[in-house]
Protein backbone atom coordinates (compact mmCIF):
# COMPACT_ATOMS: atom_id res chain seq x y z
CA UNK A 1 0.00 0.00 0.00
CA UNK A 2 2.54 2.36 1.26
CA UNK A 3 5.55 3.05 -1.57
CA UNK A 4 3.24 2.68 -5.05
CA UNK A 5 5.12 1.92 -7.87
CA UNK A 6 4.47 4.53 -10.58
CA UNK A 7 3.74 2.35 -13.85
CA UNK A 8 3.19 5.76 -16.51
CA UNK A 9 6.38 7.80 -16.07
CA UNK A 10 6.53 11.61 -16.71
CA UNK A 11 6.78 11.06 -20.26
CA UNK A 12 4.02 9.09 -20.09
CA UNK A 13 6.18 5.62 -21.32
CA UNK A 14 5.22 2.21 -19.00
CA UNK A 15 7.60 -0.04 -16.92
CA UNK A 16 9.26 -1.55 -20.13
CA UNK A 17 9.23 1.92 -22.18
CA UNK A 18 6.31 0.80 -24.19
CA UNK A 19 3.66 3.77 -24.83
CA UNK A 20 -0.03 2.99 -23.55
CA UNK A 21 -1.10 1.81 -26.93
CA UNK A 22 2.03 -0.68 -28.04
CA UNK A 23 2.22 -4.35 -28.04
CA UNK A 24 4.76 -6.28 -26.84
CA UNK A 25 7.27 -7.53 -29.48
CA UNK A 26 6.18 -10.84 -30.32
CA UNK A 27 7.63 -13.84 -32.44
CA UNK A 28 5.47 -16.82 -33.84
CA UNK A 29 6.71 -19.79 -34.78
CA UNK A 30 4.63 -22.84 -36.14
CA UNK A 31 5.00 -26.68 -36.51
CA UNK A 32 8.07 -27.12 -33.29
CA UNK A 33 7.33 -30.25 -32.10
CA UNK A 34 7.01 -33.80 -34.48
CA UNK A 35 4.87 -35.61 -32.26
CA UNK A 36 2.00 -33.60 -31.97
CA UNK A 37 -0.64 -32.91 -34.65
CA UNK A 38 -0.29 -29.60 -34.65
CA UNK A 39 1.65 -27.14 -32.11
CA UNK A 40 3.14 -24.16 -31.98
CA UNK A 41 5.50 -21.97 -30.12
CA UNK A 42 4.59 -17.71 -28.96
CA UNK A 43 7.23 -15.35 -27.43
CA UNK A 44 5.37 -12.07 -26.58
CA UNK A 45 7.10 -10.04 -24.39
CA UNK A 46 9.04 -12.07 -21.94
CA UNK A 47 6.25 -15.00 -22.55
CA UNK A 48 7.31 -18.31 -23.86
CA UNK A 49 4.83 -20.66 -24.26
CA UNK A 50 4.25 -23.94 -26.51
CA UNK A 51 0.84 -25.31 -27.74
CA UNK A 52 0.37 -28.94 -29.42
CA UNK A 53 -2.97 -30.31 -30.19
CA UNK A 54 -3.12 -34.02 -30.50
CA UNK A 55 -6.25 -35.60 -32.29
CA UNK A 56 -9.20 -35.63 -33.80
CA UNK A 57 -8.20 -39.02 -31.90
CA UNK A 58 -10.04 -41.99 -30.41
CA UNK A 59 -11.40 -40.51 -26.87
CA UNK A 60 -9.80 -41.92 -23.49
CA UNK A 61 -11.58 -42.73 -21.50
CA UNK A 62 -14.15 -43.65 -23.84
CA UNK A 63 -17.67 -42.88 -22.24
CA UNK A 64 -16.74 -39.14 -22.75
CA UNK A 65 -17.25 -39.25 -26.43
CA UNK A 66 -20.07 -37.35 -27.68
CA UNK A 67 -22.28 -38.60 -30.27
CA UNK A 68 -22.62 -35.73 -33.04
CA UNK A 69 -19.49 -33.82 -32.51
CA UNK A 70 -15.70 -34.09 -30.88
CA UNK A 71 -15.12 -33.65 -27.27
CA UNK A 72 -12.98 -30.25 -26.84
CA UNK A 73 -10.08 -30.68 -24.15
CA UNK A 74 -7.91 -28.39 -23.05
CA UNK A 75 -5.38 -27.94 -20.41
CA UNK A 76 -3.45 -24.66 -20.10
CA UNK A 77 -0.08 -25.75 -18.01
CA UNK A 78 2.68 -22.74 -16.40
CA UNK A 79 5.99 -24.83 -15.81
CA UNK A 80 7.44 -25.02 -12.08
CA UNK A 81 10.30 -22.48 -13.13
CA UNK A 82 8.10 -19.97 -15.62
CA UNK A 83 7.78 -17.78 -12.47
CA UNK A 84 9.93 -16.11 -10.05
CA UNK A 85 8.73 -18.41 -7.27
CA UNK A 86 8.48 -22.16 -7.99
CA UNK A 87 5.51 -23.26 -9.09
CA UNK A 88 4.26 -26.92 -7.60
CA UNK A 89 3.26 -28.18 -11.02
CA UNK A 90 0.15 -29.42 -9.57
CA UNK A 91 -2.53 -27.36 -11.71
CA UNK A 92 -3.97 -25.03 -9.62
CA UNK A 93 -7.14 -23.52 -9.52
CA UNK A 94 -6.29 -20.59 -11.44
CA UNK A 95 -4.80 -23.47 -13.92
CA UNK A 96 -7.75 -24.93 -14.30
CA UNK A 97 -10.38 -21.90 -15.04
CA UNK A 98 -7.84 -20.61 -17.53
CA UNK A 99 -8.11 -24.47 -18.95
CA UNK A 100 -11.67 -23.74 -19.30
CA UNK A 101 -12.25 -20.02 -20.53
CA UNK A 102 -9.25 -20.87 -23.23
CA UNK A 103 -11.49 -23.94 -24.32
CA UNK A 104 -14.22 -22.12 -24.34
CA UNK A 105 -12.73 -19.03 -26.33
CA UNK A 106 -11.95 -21.63 -28.86
CA UNK A 107 -14.59 -24.23 -29.04
CA UNK A 108 -16.83 -21.82 -31.25
CA UNK A 109 -14.05 -21.48 -33.89
CA UNK A 110 -14.46 -25.03 -34.53
CA UNK A 111 -16.03 -27.15 -36.69
CA UNK A 112 -16.54 -30.26 -34.07
CA UNK A 113 -19.71 -31.62 -35.67
CA UNK A 114 -17.17 -32.56 -38.42
CA UNK A 115 -15.73 -34.95 -36.06
CA UNK A 116 -18.29 -37.48 -33.66
CA UNK A 117 -16.72 -39.40 -30.88
CA UNK A 118 -13.41 -37.82 -31.54
CA UNK A 119 -11.33 -36.05 -29.26
CA UNK A 120 -9.12 -32.91 -30.10
CA UNK A 121 -6.63 -32.48 -27.08
CA UNK A 122 -4.83 -28.68 -26.91
CA UNK A 123 -1.61 -28.57 -24.39
CA UNK A 124 -0.70 -25.45 -23.48
CA UNK A 125 2.66 -24.92 -21.73
CA UNK A 126 3.60 -21.76 -20.23
CA UNK A 127 7.62 -22.13 -20.17
CA UNK A 128 7.94 -19.00 -18.76
CA UNK A 129 4.91 -15.92 -17.60
CA UNK A 130 5.05 -12.28 -17.57
CA UNK A 131 1.62 -11.16 -17.57
CA UNK A 132 -1.18 -11.71 -20.19
CA UNK A 133 -0.20 -15.99 -20.47
CA UNK A 134 -4.11 -16.72 -21.04
CA UNK A 135 -4.35 -14.37 -23.96
CA UNK A 136 -0.84 -15.54 -25.71
CA UNK A 137 -2.10 -18.93 -24.62
CA UNK A 138 -4.98 -18.83 -26.66
CA UNK A 139 -3.47 -17.14 -29.24
CA UNK A 140 -0.54 -19.75 -29.61
CA UNK A 141 -3.03 -22.44 -29.47
CA UNK A 142 -4.81 -21.57 -31.97
CA UNK A 143 -1.86 -21.27 -34.40
CA UNK A 144 -1.47 -25.40 -33.39
CA UNK A 145 -4.65 -26.04 -33.71
CA UNK A 146 -4.51 -24.62 -37.51
CA UNK A 147 -1.31 -26.54 -38.04
CA UNK A 148 -3.08 -29.84 -37.07
CA UNK A 149 -5.22 -28.90 -40.01
CA UNK A 150 -8.35 -28.81 -38.00
CA UNK A 151 -10.61 -26.84 -40.08
CA UNK A 152 -12.19 -23.87 -38.41
CA UNK A 153 -14.70 -20.32 -38.97
CA UNK A 154 -11.98 -18.45 -38.01
CA UNK A 155 -8.75 -17.76 -35.92
CA UNK A 156 -9.09 -16.88 -32.75
CA UNK A 157 -6.41 -14.04 -31.14
CA UNK A 158 -6.44 -13.00 -27.75
CA UNK A 159 -4.98 -9.63 -26.21
CA UNK A 160 -5.97 -7.65 -22.90
CA UNK A 161 -6.47 -4.00 -22.52
CA UNK A 162 -6.62 -2.26 -18.87
CA UNK A 163 -5.97 0.47 -16.82
CA UNK A 164 -3.24 1.49 -14.76
CA UNK A 165 -2.07 4.46 -13.41
CA UNK A 166 -5.23 6.06 -14.90
CA UNK A 167 -3.77 5.02 -18.27
CA UNK A 168 -5.79 3.08 -20.90
CA UNK A 169 -3.11 0.58 -22.17
CA UNK A 170 -2.62 -2.38 -24.09
CA UNK A 171 -1.34 -6.06 -24.06
CA UNK A 172 -0.47 -5.82 -19.88
CA UNK A 173 2.47 -6.87 -18.39
CA UNK A 174 3.00 -9.03 -15.31
CA UNK A 175 3.56 -5.34 -12.80
CA UNK A 176 0.57 -3.99 -14.72
CA UNK A 177 -1.76 -6.62 -13.81
CA UNK A 178 -0.77 -7.26 -10.39
CA UNK A 179 -0.28 -3.17 -9.82
CA UNK A 180 -2.50 -1.90 -12.09
CA UNK A 181 -6.04 -0.62 -11.44
CA UNK A 182 -7.83 -3.15 -13.89
CA UNK A 183 -6.98 -6.03 -16.62
CA UNK A 184 -9.55 -6.86 -19.43
CA UNK A 185 -8.40 -9.85 -21.43
CA UNK A 186 -10.39 -10.39 -24.54
CA UNK A 187 -10.74 -13.16 -27.26
CA UNK A 188 -11.66 -12.33 -30.42
CA UNK A 189 -12.30 -13.88 -33.71
CA UNK A 190 -11.19 -11.35 -36.87
CA UNK A 191 -13.36 -12.20 -39.09
CA UNK A 192 -16.81 -13.15 -37.52
CA UNK A 193 -16.15 -9.86 -35.48
CA UNK A 194 -17.17 -12.27 -32.38
CA UNK A 195 -15.76 -12.42 -29.22
CA UNK A 196 -15.43 -15.36 -26.91
CA UNK A 197 -12.95 -15.03 -24.18
CA UNK A 198 -14.08 -12.28 -21.74
CA UNK A 199 -12.69 -11.62 -18.46
CA UNK A 200 -12.22 -8.33 -16.42
CA UNK A 201 -10.85 -7.68 -12.80
CA UNK A 202 -10.50 -4.23 -11.08
CA UNK A 203 -12.36 -1.31 -11.47
CA UNK A 204 -13.81 0.51 -14.32
CA UNK A 205 -16.81 2.46 -15.07
CA UNK A 206 -18.91 1.32 -17.98
CA UNK A 207 -17.40 3.90 -20.23
CA UNK A 208 -13.74 3.21 -19.20
CA UNK A 209 -14.76 -0.79 -19.77
CA UNK A 210 -15.71 -0.15 -23.87
CA UNK A 211 -12.89 2.00 -24.83
CA UNK A 212 -10.91 -0.77 -23.03
CA UNK A 213 -13.04 -3.63 -24.86
CA UNK A 214 -12.20 -1.61 -27.56
CA UNK A 215 -8.76 -1.47 -27.15
CA UNK A 216 -8.36 -4.97 -26.68
CA UNK A 217 -10.01 -5.33 -30.11
CA UNK A 218 -7.16 -3.85 -31.65
CA UNK A 219 -4.39 -5.27 -29.90
CA UNK A 220 -6.00 -8.16 -31.15
CA UNK A 221 -6.73 -7.31 -35.30
CA UNK A 222 -2.59 -6.27 -34.92
CA UNK A 223 -1.76 -10.08 -33.30
CA UNK A 224 -4.21 -11.63 -36.30
CA UNK A 225 -1.57 -9.95 -38.77
CA UNK A 226 0.92 -12.00 -37.40
CA UNK A 227 -0.82 -14.97 -36.87
CA UNK A 228 -1.17 -14.73 -40.38
CA UNK A 229 2.21 -14.38 -41.40
CA UNK A 230 3.46 -16.97 -39.37
CA UNK A 231 0.80 -19.71 -40.81
CA UNK A 232 1.70 -18.63 -44.14
CA UNK A 233 6.04 -18.68 -42.94
CA UNK A 234 5.34 -22.39 -42.01
CA UNK A 235 3.31 -23.13 -45.68
CA UNK A 236 6.34 -21.37 -47.53
CA UNK A 237 8.54 -24.33 -45.53
CA UNK A 238 6.37 -26.82 -46.39
CA UNK A 239 5.99 -26.28 -49.81
CA UNK A 240 9.86 -25.34 -50.35
CA UNK A 241 10.33 -29.08 -48.66
CA UNK A 242 7.78 -30.64 -51.17
CA UNK A 243 9.68 -29.27 -53.78
CA UNK A 244 12.92 -30.87 -52.83
CA UNK A 245 11.30 -33.84 -52.42
CA UNK A 246 9.97 -34.06 -55.50
CA UNK A 247 13.40 -32.83 -57.30
CA UNK B 1 -20.53 -28.70 -20.30
CA UNK B 2 -24.45 -29.88 -22.11
CA UNK B 3 -25.48 -32.95 -20.98
CA UNK B 4 -28.70 -34.09 -22.81
CA UNK B 5 -30.80 -33.91 -20.04
CA UNK B 6 -33.24 -31.23 -21.84
CA UNK B 7 -34.21 -32.74 -25.00
CA UNK B 8 -33.05 -31.17 -28.53
CA UNK B 9 -36.36 -30.50 -28.65
CA UNK B 10 -36.80 -28.51 -26.20
CA UNK B 11 -34.05 -26.14 -26.31
CA UNK B 12 -35.28 -25.04 -29.90
CA UNK B 13 -38.84 -24.31 -28.04
CA UNK B 14 -36.37 -21.85 -25.59
CA UNK B 15 -34.81 -20.82 -28.69
CA UNK B 16 -37.88 -19.54 -30.86
CA UNK B 17 -39.79 -18.49 -27.55
CA UNK B 18 -36.52 -16.02 -26.59
CA UNK B 19 -36.76 -14.84 -30.39
CA UNK B 20 -39.94 -13.76 -29.99
CA UNK B 21 -39.39 -11.94 -26.55
CA UNK B 22 -41.09 -14.75 -24.17
CA UNK B 23 -39.86 -16.91 -22.16
CA UNK B 24 -40.91 -20.74 -21.10
CA UNK B 25 -41.60 -19.72 -17.51
CA UNK B 26 -43.54 -16.30 -18.23
CA UNK B 27 -40.58 -14.47 -17.14
CA UNK B 28 -39.95 -11.14 -19.34
CA UNK B 29 -36.61 -11.51 -20.36
CA UNK B 30 -35.12 -8.83 -18.12
CA UNK B 31 -36.72 -10.60 -14.69
CA UNK B 32 -34.80 -12.25 -12.56
CA UNK B 33 -37.02 -15.53 -11.03
CA UNK B 34 -38.59 -14.90 -7.29
CA UNK B 35 -35.36 -14.25 -4.76
CA UNK B 36 -35.30 -15.51 -0.71
CA UNK B 37 -32.57 -14.02 0.81
CA UNK B 38 -32.40 -15.48 4.74
CA UNK B 39 -29.27 -14.95 7.33
CA UNK B 40 -28.01 -16.44 10.34
CA UNK B 41 -28.89 -19.76 9.67
CA UNK B 42 -25.78 -22.61 10.80
CA UNK B 43 -25.54 -21.07 14.22
CA UNK B 44 -21.97 -22.31 14.46
CA UNK B 45 -21.28 -20.47 11.49
CA UNK B 46 -19.59 -17.00 12.22
CA UNK B 47 -21.80 -16.05 9.47
CA UNK B 48 -24.48 -17.44 7.17
CA UNK B 49 -27.07 -17.01 4.41
CA UNK B 50 -29.30 -19.24 2.37
CA UNK B 51 -30.43 -17.86 -0.66
CA UNK B 52 -33.30 -19.40 -2.56
CA UNK B 53 -33.20 -17.87 -7.00
CA UNK B 54 -36.67 -19.57 -7.76
CA UNK B 55 -35.86 -23.41 -7.37
CA UNK B 56 -31.89 -22.75 -7.20
CA UNK B 57 -30.86 -23.05 -3.55
CA UNK B 58 -27.48 -21.96 -2.19
CA UNK B 59 -26.50 -21.79 1.39
CA UNK B 60 -22.90 -19.73 2.58
CA UNK B 61 -20.83 -20.32 5.61
CA UNK B 62 -18.68 -18.37 6.95
CA UNK B 63 -15.96 -19.53 9.14
CA UNK B 64 -13.37 -17.07 10.79
CA UNK B 65 -10.07 -18.25 12.33
CA UNK B 66 -6.80 -16.87 12.82
CA UNK B 67 -3.76 -17.64 11.01
CA UNK B 68 -0.67 -15.61 9.08
CA UNK B 69 -0.93 -12.80 6.03
CA UNK B 70 0.16 -13.33 2.83
CA UNK B 71 4.29 -12.21 2.61
CA UNK B 72 3.38 -9.50 0.22
CA UNK B 73 0.46 -7.96 2.33
CA UNK B 74 1.14 -8.10 6.16
CA UNK B 75 -0.61 -5.85 7.12
CA UNK B 76 -4.21 -7.58 5.70
CA UNK B 77 -6.20 -10.05 6.60
CA UNK B 78 -6.94 -12.84 4.28
CA UNK B 79 -10.10 -14.38 2.70
CA UNK B 80 -10.72 -17.49 0.45
CA UNK B 81 -13.62 -18.86 -1.48
CA UNK B 82 -14.48 -22.37 -2.06
CA UNK B 83 -17.58 -23.87 -3.63
CA UNK B 84 -19.24 -27.70 -3.11
CA UNK B 85 -21.56 -28.64 -5.67
CA UNK B 86 -22.60 -31.68 -3.36
CA UNK B 87 -24.30 -34.68 -5.39
CA UNK B 88 -27.85 -33.98 -3.41
CA UNK B 89 -27.78 -31.11 -5.49
CA UNK B 90 -28.35 -32.03 -8.98
CA UNK B 91 -28.37 -35.48 -10.99
CA UNK B 92 -25.00 -33.89 -12.68
CA UNK B 93 -23.24 -33.35 -9.25
CA UNK B 94 -20.52 -36.31 -8.60
CA UNK B 95 -18.50 -36.58 -5.29
CA UNK B 96 -14.92 -36.12 -5.36
CA UNK B 97 -12.43 -33.48 -6.62
CA UNK B 98 -13.92 -30.23 -7.38
CA UNK B 99 -15.03 -29.49 -11.15
CA UNK B 100 -14.04 -27.42 -13.67
CA UNK B 101 -17.44 -25.56 -13.02
CA UNK B 102 -17.04 -25.87 -8.91
CA UNK B 103 -13.83 -24.10 -9.30
CA UNK B 104 -14.86 -21.28 -11.69
CA UNK B 105 -17.79 -20.63 -9.77
CA UNK B 106 -16.22 -20.03 -6.36
CA UNK B 107 -13.35 -17.69 -8.67
CA UNK B 108 -15.78 -15.43 -9.66
CA UNK B 109 -17.04 -14.80 -6.79
CA UNK B 110 -13.97 -14.24 -5.20
CA UNK B 111 -12.96 -12.12 -7.41
CA UNK B 112 -16.32 -9.71 -6.93
CA UNK B 113 -15.88 -9.63 -3.46
CA UNK B 114 -11.54 -9.20 -4.34
CA UNK B 115 -12.27 -6.70 -6.89
CA UNK B 116 -14.98 -4.28 -4.95
CA UNK B 117 -13.00 -4.31 -1.91
CA UNK B 118 -16.24 -5.50 -0.09
CA UNK B 119 -14.18 -6.81 3.32
CA UNK B 120 -12.20 -4.02 5.02
CA UNK B 121 -9.01 -6.16 4.87
CA UNK B 122 -6.52 -3.89 6.56
CA UNK B 123 -8.74 -3.96 9.78
CA UNK B 124 -8.42 -7.87 10.00
CA UNK B 125 -4.78 -7.48 11.23
CA UNK B 126 -3.96 -8.15 14.43
CA UNK B 127 0.01 -8.21 14.28
CA UNK B 128 1.42 -7.19 11.20
CA UNK B 129 3.18 -10.03 9.52
CA UNK B 130 2.20 -12.43 11.91
CA UNK B 131 -1.20 -12.77 13.24
CA UNK B 132 -4.28 -11.65 10.83
CA UNK B 133 -8.02 -12.77 10.47
CA UNK B 134 -8.24 -15.29 8.05
CA UNK B 135 -12.19 -15.38 6.43
CA UNK B 136 -13.49 -18.43 5.06
CA UNK B 137 -16.21 -17.91 2.68
CA UNK B 138 -17.85 -21.82 1.24
CA UNK B 139 -20.40 -21.98 -0.98
CA UNK B 140 -22.51 -24.90 -0.67
CA UNK B 141 -24.82 -25.79 -3.54
CA UNK B 142 -27.94 -27.29 -2.60
CA UNK B 143 -30.43 -27.35 -5.68
CA UNK B 144 -29.24 -26.47 -8.92
CA UNK B 145 -31.60 -24.79 -11.41
CA UNK B 146 -29.54 -22.43 -13.38
CA UNK B 147 -27.49 -19.32 -12.44
CA UNK B 148 -25.25 -20.77 -9.41
CA UNK B 149 -23.11 -17.40 -9.77
CA UNK B 150 -25.99 -14.88 -9.13
CA UNK B 151 -27.22 -16.86 -6.35
CA UNK B 152 -23.86 -17.99 -4.65
CA UNK B 153 -22.67 -14.42 -5.03
CA UNK B 154 -25.76 -12.75 -3.74
CA UNK B 155 -25.49 -15.70 -0.62
CA UNK B 156 -22.08 -14.93 0.27
CA UNK B 157 -22.56 -10.95 0.23
CA UNK B 158 -25.51 -11.48 2.58
CA UNK B 159 -23.66 -14.25 4.61
CA UNK B 160 -20.66 -11.41 4.95
CA UNK B 161 -22.87 -8.76 6.08
CA UNK B 162 -24.14 -11.43 8.92
CA UNK B 163 -21.45 -12.68 9.97
CA UNK B 164 -19.60 -11.48 13.54
CA UNK B 165 -16.11 -11.51 14.07
CA UNK B 166 -14.59 -12.19 17.61
CA UNK B 167 -12.25 -9.66 19.24
CA UNK B 168 -8.88 -10.23 20.13
CA UNK B 169 -6.91 -9.01 22.26
CA UNK B 170 -3.07 -8.54 21.35
CA UNK B 171 -0.86 -9.21 24.71
CA UNK B 172 3.04 -9.60 24.75
CA UNK B 173 2.85 -10.58 20.89
CA UNK B 174 0.02 -13.06 21.28
CA UNK B 175 -3.64 -12.88 20.44
CA UNK B 176 -6.00 -13.83 23.04
CA UNK B 177 -9.74 -14.43 22.05
CA UNK B 178 -12.40 -12.84 24.37
CA UNK B 179 -16.13 -13.85 24.06
CA UNK B 180 -16.79 -10.25 22.70
CA UNK B 181 -18.21 -10.29 18.75
CA UNK B 182 -17.91 -7.48 16.08
CA UNK B 183 -19.52 -6.98 12.59
CA UNK B 184 -17.01 -8.15 10.27
CA UNK B 185 -16.17 -4.61 8.35
CA UNK B 186 -17.46 -4.60 4.66
CA UNK B 187 -17.43 -1.40 3.06
CA UNK B 188 -19.14 -2.42 -0.64
CA UNK B 189 -21.61 -4.43 -1.56
CA UNK B 190 -20.61 -6.33 -4.81
CA UNK B 191 -23.51 -7.80 -6.36
CA UNK B 192 -23.12 -9.79 -9.99
CA UNK B 193 -25.76 -10.23 -12.93
CA UNK B 194 -25.59 -13.18 -15.70
CA UNK B 195 -26.81 -12.75 -18.67
CA UNK B 196 -27.36 -15.78 -21.33
CA UNK B 197 -27.54 -15.32 -24.93
CA UNK B 198 -30.10 -17.69 -27.00
CA UNK B 199 -31.04 -17.06 -30.01
CA UNK B 200 -28.82 -13.34 -30.57
CA UNK B 201 -31.10 -11.79 -27.94
CA UNK B 202 -29.78 -11.52 -24.46
CA UNK B 203 -31.72 -13.01 -21.27
CA UNK B 204 -31.21 -12.06 -17.44
CA UNK B 205 -30.70 -14.83 -15.06
CA UNK B 206 -31.17 -18.20 -16.92
CA UNK B 207 -32.51 -21.15 -15.54
CA UNK B 208 -30.96 -24.50 -15.71
CA UNK B 209 -33.07 -25.56 -19.14
CA UNK B 210 -32.17 -22.01 -20.73
CA UNK B 211 -28.41 -23.03 -19.71
CA UNK B 212 -28.88 -26.11 -21.81
CA UNK B 213 -29.83 -23.71 -24.74
CA UNK B 214 -27.66 -20.92 -23.99
CA UNK B 215 -24.50 -19.97 -26.62
CA UNK B 216 -22.91 -18.03 -23.92
CA UNK B 217 -23.01 -16.47 -20.80
CA UNK B 218 -21.77 -13.22 -19.18
CA UNK B 219 -21.47 -12.13 -15.80
CA UNK B 220 -20.83 -8.57 -14.59
CA UNK B 221 -20.24 -7.58 -11.15
CA UNK B 222 -20.95 -4.10 -10.11
CA UNK B 223 -19.85 -2.29 -7.02
CA UNK B 224 -22.08 -0.03 -4.77
CA UNK B 225 -21.24 3.10 -7.04
CA UNK B 226 -21.79 1.46 -10.21
CA UNK B 227 -18.45 0.29 -11.70
CA UNK B 228 -17.75 -3.02 -12.70
CA UNK B 229 -15.53 -4.75 -10.38
CA UNK B 230 -15.43 -8.33 -12.73
CA UNK B 231 -16.59 -9.79 -15.75
CA UNK B 232 -16.17 -13.76 -16.78
CA UNK B 233 -17.67 -14.83 -20.52
CA UNK B 234 -19.18 -18.65 -19.98
CA UNK B 235 -20.27 -20.98 -22.18
CA UNK B 236 -18.77 -22.40 -25.96
CA UNK B 237 -20.27 -19.76 -28.02
CA UNK B 238 -19.27 -16.12 -28.52
CA UNK B 239 -20.76 -12.49 -28.24
CA UNK B 240 -20.64 -9.40 -30.28
CA UNK B 241 -19.08 -6.36 -28.68
CA UNK B 242 -22.57 -4.70 -28.70
CA UNK B 243 -23.98 -7.31 -27.34
CA UNK B 244 -21.57 -7.24 -24.56
CA UNK B 245 -22.23 -3.56 -24.05
CA UNK B 246 -26.09 -3.97 -23.88
CA UNK B 247 -25.29 -6.72 -21.43
CA UNK B 248 -23.43 -3.80 -19.13
CA UNK B 249 -26.10 -1.66 -19.20
CA UNK B 250 -29.24 -4.13 -18.02
CA UNK B 251 -26.51 -5.58 -15.31
CA UNK B 252 -26.02 -2.37 -14.02
CA UNK B 253 -29.68 -1.54 -13.61
CA UNK B 254 -30.62 -5.20 -12.47
CA UNK B 255 -27.47 -4.66 -9.97
CA UNK B 256 -29.32 -1.88 -7.86
CA UNK B 257 -32.30 -3.78 -7.32
CA UNK B 258 -30.94 -7.28 -6.02
CA UNK B 259 -28.46 -5.00 -3.95
CA UNK B 260 -31.73 -3.48 -2.11
CA UNK B 261 -32.45 -7.27 -1.55
CA UNK B 262 -29.52 -8.05 0.42
CA UNK B 263 -28.74 -4.71 2.39
CA UNK B 264 -31.33 -3.37 4.24
CA UNK B 265 -30.99 0.49 5.40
Amino acid sequence: MSEKIRLINEDGLRVDGRRPRDLRSIKMEIGVLSNADGSAYIEQGRNKILAAVYGPREVHPRHLALPDRALLRCRYHMAPFSVEERKSPAPSRREIELSKVIKEALEPAIFLEKFPRTSIDIFIEVLQADGGTRCAGTTVAALALADAGIPMRDLVVACAAGKVDGVLVLDLNDIEDKEGEADVPVAYMPNLGLISLLQMDGSLTIEEFNQALNLAIEGCKQIYNLQREALRARYVTIKEDVEECLR
Amino acid sequence: MSSIMVSRIRQKQIAQMVASGKRLDGRGLNDYRPIKVETGIIEKAEGSSRVLLGKTEVVVGVKVEIGEPFPDRPNEGVFTVNSEFVPLASPEFEAGPPSEESIELARVVDRGIRESKAIDLEKLCLIPGRKVYVIFIDIYVLNHDGNLIDASSLAALAALLNTKIPVYIVEENEVKKTNNYIPLPIRNYPISITLANISDKLIVDPWLEEEEAMSARLTITFDNDGRISAIQKGGTGALTPQQIMEAAYIAKEKAEELRKMVVKN
